[in-house]
C-alpha cells in the first residue's frame, strides 16, 4: 500500500512537471491583453512592407502579421503601436523587450537565430538579394557591373552578399554604405552610384520613389536567399509559438480557400482542416492562451495570407510583385502551412 | 579609528565620508570596467576582433580587403576619422580666423559679412548643413562620362574629384628625408633669425628661404635618384574611373560641413580675443610705425591667441565628434565602419560601443593635452 501511494505521488510529480510547460503562460501575452495593446517593431517606411499611408495608417505584408497577432489576441487588428526601427538597432530594441514582435523585412540568418537572442518564427516573405541600374547604362546582367559603384544600406546582410558575390565573380566594385534607406535612394537617383542593391522587393519599392521610375530596370540576377520573417524575444517559448501559429493560419487559410469574404460560410464546412481552423472543432486558440475562433478573427479582420499579399505587394498594390517563390507550394511556390491538429 | 574621526571639525567629517564614497565609487566603477575588459570571459568576448569581415570600405588608408579582420577595420575607420578631423581643423582654423578677423575689421562691409555668416552658419543645425553640402553638391556635378575635367588629368564628377598621383619607387626614401632634412633646416633658420633680431635688430626673410628650402632639397633628391616616381593618371574605364587619387564627395562634404560649422565658432572666438586686447596695444604700435598687417600679426593676434586657445580646443574636440555624423552620408569613418557595419554583423554591441567610446575619449584627451602645452607656452610667464 505505501508502495502504492508513493507510485500516486511520483506520479503525480511528474505529470506537473510534464505539463508545466505547456501550460506555462506567456508574460508578453499576459503584458498585450493587460495593455490591450501590441507593440510592433517595423521598418521606417518601406512600401508594400511596412509603409504608413497618407493618413498615417501602417500598412504592408510586415504590417498585417501583427495586425493579424492583434486580431487573434485582442478582436481588434487596430490595437497596434509600430515602432520604426533603422536596420541597425532592431535587434537592439528586441533584446531590450521595446516592443513585443519584431516584423521588419528581416533575414532569417544562422548567426543571427543562434547568437541574438531572439527566435524567428516562420517566413513571411521569400526574397532575395537583386540590383537595380538605370537603363541608359545599357546594362543587362549584373555581370557587366565590373568597376560598379554600388549604393546600399549599411548594418544589413545586403553588404556581405556584395561582397561574396563580386568576389566569386572576379568583379571589382565600390561599396557606397548610407545609415538609411532614404539617403540610398537620394544618392542612387543623384547619379552617386551605378548601381542599388537590395532585397529584390525593396527594389520595387525603391524604384517607385525615384523622379523617373521608369529610367531603371531591374536586372534578373538573384544573388542570394532573404528568407524575410518576424522576430521574438527568446525566453518566451509560448509567445513564440503564438506569433508562430498565426502566421501559419494565414497560410492555411489560403490553402484551404478560407477569405475574409467567405470565412462565415466557411464555418459550416464539412472539411475537418477547415473546422480546425476555424475552431469549429478541437481547442487549438485555447491551447495557445486565446479563445477558438482566434483563426476566425485574423481571417475575417487581416484577410488569408493570399489576399494580404496581393493587397500590400500583388496586383493590388503599387509594386505589382508576382506571387513567384511566394506562391503556395501546390503552386510551385514555397509557403506551406504547417498543419493545425 | 573614532579618535582619529574626532580631531575633524563635522563639517571636515561629512566631506570625508563623501569622499571615501565617491572614491570607492570610481574605484568599483574602474574594477568592473577593468574585469569586464581584462577578466574571464574577456577573451572571448573580444574574440570577434580577430574574425573577417567579409565587407569592403571604399576609402582606406592601410590596405583592407573583404577577407582583413574587424580589428582591422576598427584601424581603418579610426585613421579615416582622423582624416576628417586633421583636415576639417586645418580648415576651419584658416577659415575662422579670417573671419573672425574680418568681423572686427575697419572696413564696414567685410565686417557686416562675416557676421552675417556667423549668425547664418551656426544657426542651422549641422547635419541639415551636411545634407545640404553633400547633396547640393552630388546633383550640381556631373556623371563620370561626362566629367569636368582639368587638362585631362584632374576629373571632377559626382564620385569624386580625380587627380593623378605618384607612386613610390626604390630610392623614393631618399626624397622623404630630404624633405625631413628641409623641415630641421627651416626650423633651426627661423630660430637663428629669431635670436639676430633680438641681439641686432636685423630681419631675415627665414620664412621664404625656409620654403624655398623645403620645395629645393626634395626636388634635388628627387632629380638625383633620377625621379624614383611612376605617375598614374585617371583615366575612364567602364562605369568609374580608374587610376590616380580620387578624393571621395562624402569626404568633401564632410570636411566642408565640419569647417563650415565649426569656422562660425572659431571666428565669434577670434573676434571675443581680439576685443580683449588692449586698445592701447594698438594705439602703440601705431605709434611706433608699425603697419595694420604688422600691427595685427606681431602685437593683437600673439596676445589675442592666449584669451582664444582655450575655447578654441574645445571647438577642436567639437569637430572630432562632430565627424561622427559621417555615418548619414556614407563616409567611412569610425563610427558607420566599426560601430555600424561591424557591429551589425557581430551582434557585440556593448564591446563595439565601449570600444568607440574610448577612442573618441582617447583623441579628445590627446587633441586637449596638444593644445594645452601650445596653451602654456604661448602663455604669459612673467620673466621669459
Amino acid at each position: 500500500m505505501k508502495r502504492f501511494w508513493t507510485a500516486l505521488a511520483f506520479g503525480f510529480a511528474a505529470s506537473a512537471f510534464a505539463l508545466t510547460p505547456a501550460m506555462a503562460a506567456s508574460a508578453t501575452l499576459a503584458k498585450v491583453k493587460a495593455n490591450k495593446l501590441l507593440r510592433c517593431g517595423v521598418s521606417e517606411g518601406l512600401p508594400g512592407f511596412s509603409n504608413p499611408d497618407k493618413t498615417g495608417n501602417w500598412m504592408g505584408i510586415d504590417v498585417d502579421v501583427c495586425r493579424a497577432i492583434a486580431a487573434a489576441i485582442l478582436n481588434d487588428a487596430k490595437a497596434v503601436r509600430f515602432i520604426p526601427l533603422s536596420a541597425k538597432v532592431r535587434f537592439t530594441s528586441l533584446q531590450a523587450g521595446e516592443f513585443d514582435v519584431l516584423s521588419r523585412n528581416t533575414t532569417i540568418t544562422m548567426s543571427r537565430d543562434v547568437q541574438l537572442g531572439l527566435q524567428f518564427t516562420g517566413v513571411t516573405y521569400y526574397d532575395g538579394q537583386g540590383f537595380m541600374v538605370p537603363k541608359k547604362l545599357n546594362v543587362t546582367s549584373a555581370k557587366q557591373l565590373n568597376g560598379a559603384s554600388v549604393c546600399t544600406q549599411t548594418g544589413t546582410t545586403t553588404e556581405l552578399n556584395l561582397a561574396d558575390y563580386f568576389r566569386a565573380n572576379k568583379l571589382q566594385y565600390k561599396v557606397i554604405a548610407f545609415e538609411k534607406d532614404d539617403e540610398v535612394t537620394a544618392a542612387y537617383d543623384a547619379g552617386r552610384c551605378d548601381v542599388l542593391t537590395t532585397d529584390q522587393s525593396g527594389l520595387y519599392a525603391q524604384r517607385l520613389q525615384l523622379k523617373a521610375p521608369a529610367d531603371h530596370i531591374i536586372l534578373p540576377e538573384i544573388i542570394s536567399k532573404e528568407p524575410l520573417g518576424p522576430a521574438v524575444n527568446a525566453g518566451d517559448p509560448a509567445w513564440e509559438d503564438l506569433v508562430r501559429w498565426v502566421l501559419h493560419a494565414m497560410i492555411n487559410a489560403e490553402e484551404l480557400g478560407v477569405t475574409s469574404k467567405n470565412v462565415d460560410q466557411m464555418l459550416k464546412s464539412e472539411n475537418p482542416e477547415i473546422r480546425r481552423l476555424l475552431g469549429v472543432e478541437g481547442s487549438f486558440g485555447e491551447s495557445l492562451g486565446l479563445t477558438k475562433d482566434w483563426a476566425q478573427r485574423i481571417i475575417r479582420q487581416v484577410g488569408n495570407y493570399g489576399e494580404s499579399f496581393e493587397r500590400n505587394v500583388g496586383q493590388g498594390s503599387p509594386l505589382k510583385i508576382k506571387r513567384g517563390q511566394n506562391a503556395l507550394w501546390t503552386q510551385g511556390g514555397l509557403q506551406y502551412g504547417l498543419p493545425i491538429r | 579609528m573614532l579618535r582619529v574621526l574626532a580631531m575633524f571639525s563635522a563639517r571636515r567629517r561629512l566631506d570625508l565620508v563623501a569622499q571615501a564614497l565617491a572614491v570607492g565609487f570610481a574605484a568599483w566603477l574602474l574594477y568592473v570596467l577593468f574585469m569586464w575588459a581584462f577578466g574571464p570571459g574577456a577573451a572571448e568576448r573580444f574574440r570577434f576582433l580577430r574574425d573577417e569581415t567579409g565587407y569592403d570600405i571604399i576609402q582606406h588608408l592601410v590596405p583592407y580587403t573583404e577577407q582583413s579582420t574587424h580589428a582591422r577595420a576598427l584601424l581603418v575607420g579610426v585613421l579615416n576619422t582622423l582624416l576628417v578631423a586633421v583636415l576639417g581643423i586645418i580648415l576651419a582654423t584658416i577659415l575662422g580666423f579670417t573671419i573672425g578677423i574680418g568681423s572686427v575689421s575697419g572696413n564696414w562691409l567685410v565686417a557686416k559679412l562675416c557676421e552675417a555668416y556667423v549668425e547664418t552658419v551656426r544657426n542651422v543645425p549641422v547635419l541639415l548643413q551636411l545634407f545640404f553640402w553633400y547633396f547640393a553638391a552630388l546633383r550640381a556635378v556631373p556623371g563620370p562620362r561626362e566629367s569636368w575635367s582639368l587638362f585631362d588629368s584632374i576629373f571632377l564628377n559626382n564620385r569624386g574629384l580625380y587627380v593623378p598621383s605618384l607612386t613610390p619607387q626604390d630610392g623614393a626614401g631618399l626624397v622623404g628625408l630630404a624633405a625631413l632634412a628641409a623641415i630641421a633646416l627651416w626650423i633651426a633658420l627661423s630660430r637663428w633669425a629669431h635670436d639676430r633680431r633680438m641681439a641686432t635688430g636685423q630681419g631675415f626673410p627665414a620664412f621664404w628661404v625656409g620654403a624655398g628650402l623645403f620645395l629645393g632639397l626634395p626636388a634635388l633628391a628627387a632629380l638625383a635618384t633620377g625621379l624614383p616616381f611612376t605617375p598614374s593618371f585617371p583615366s575612364l574605364q567602364g562605369f568609374n574611373f580608374e587610376g590616380g587619387l580620387v578624393i571621395l564627395p562624402e569626404l568633401i562634404a564632410l570636411v566642408l560641413a565640419l569647417s563650415v560649422y565649426a569656422a562660425a565658432y572659431i571666428a565669434e572666438t577670434v573676434r571675443a580675443g581680439i576685443e580683449g586686447v588692449q586698445r592701447g596695444q594698438v594705439e602703440a604700435a601705431q605709434a611706433i610705425g608699425l603697419t595694420r598687417a604688422q600691427t595685427l600679426r606681431l602685437v593683437v593676434v600673439p596676445q589675442a591667441l592666449r584669451i582664444i586657445i582655450p575655447p578654441l580646443t574645445s571647438q577642436y574636440m567639437n569637430l572630432t565628434k562632430n565627424s561622427s555624423l559621417a555615418t548619414a552620408i556614407a563616409y567611412p569613418d569610425l563610427v558607420s565602419v566599426f560601430a555600424g557595419t561591424s557591429l551589425n554583423q557581430t551582434g557585440r554591441e556593448i564591446e563595439i560601443i565601449v570600444i568607440t567610446m574610448a577612442i573618441y575619449l582617447t583623441l579628445s584627451l590627446l587633441t586637449s593635452l596638444v593644445m594645452n602645452w601650445y596653451n602654456a607656452r604661448i602663455a604669459l610667464t612673467g620673466a621669459r
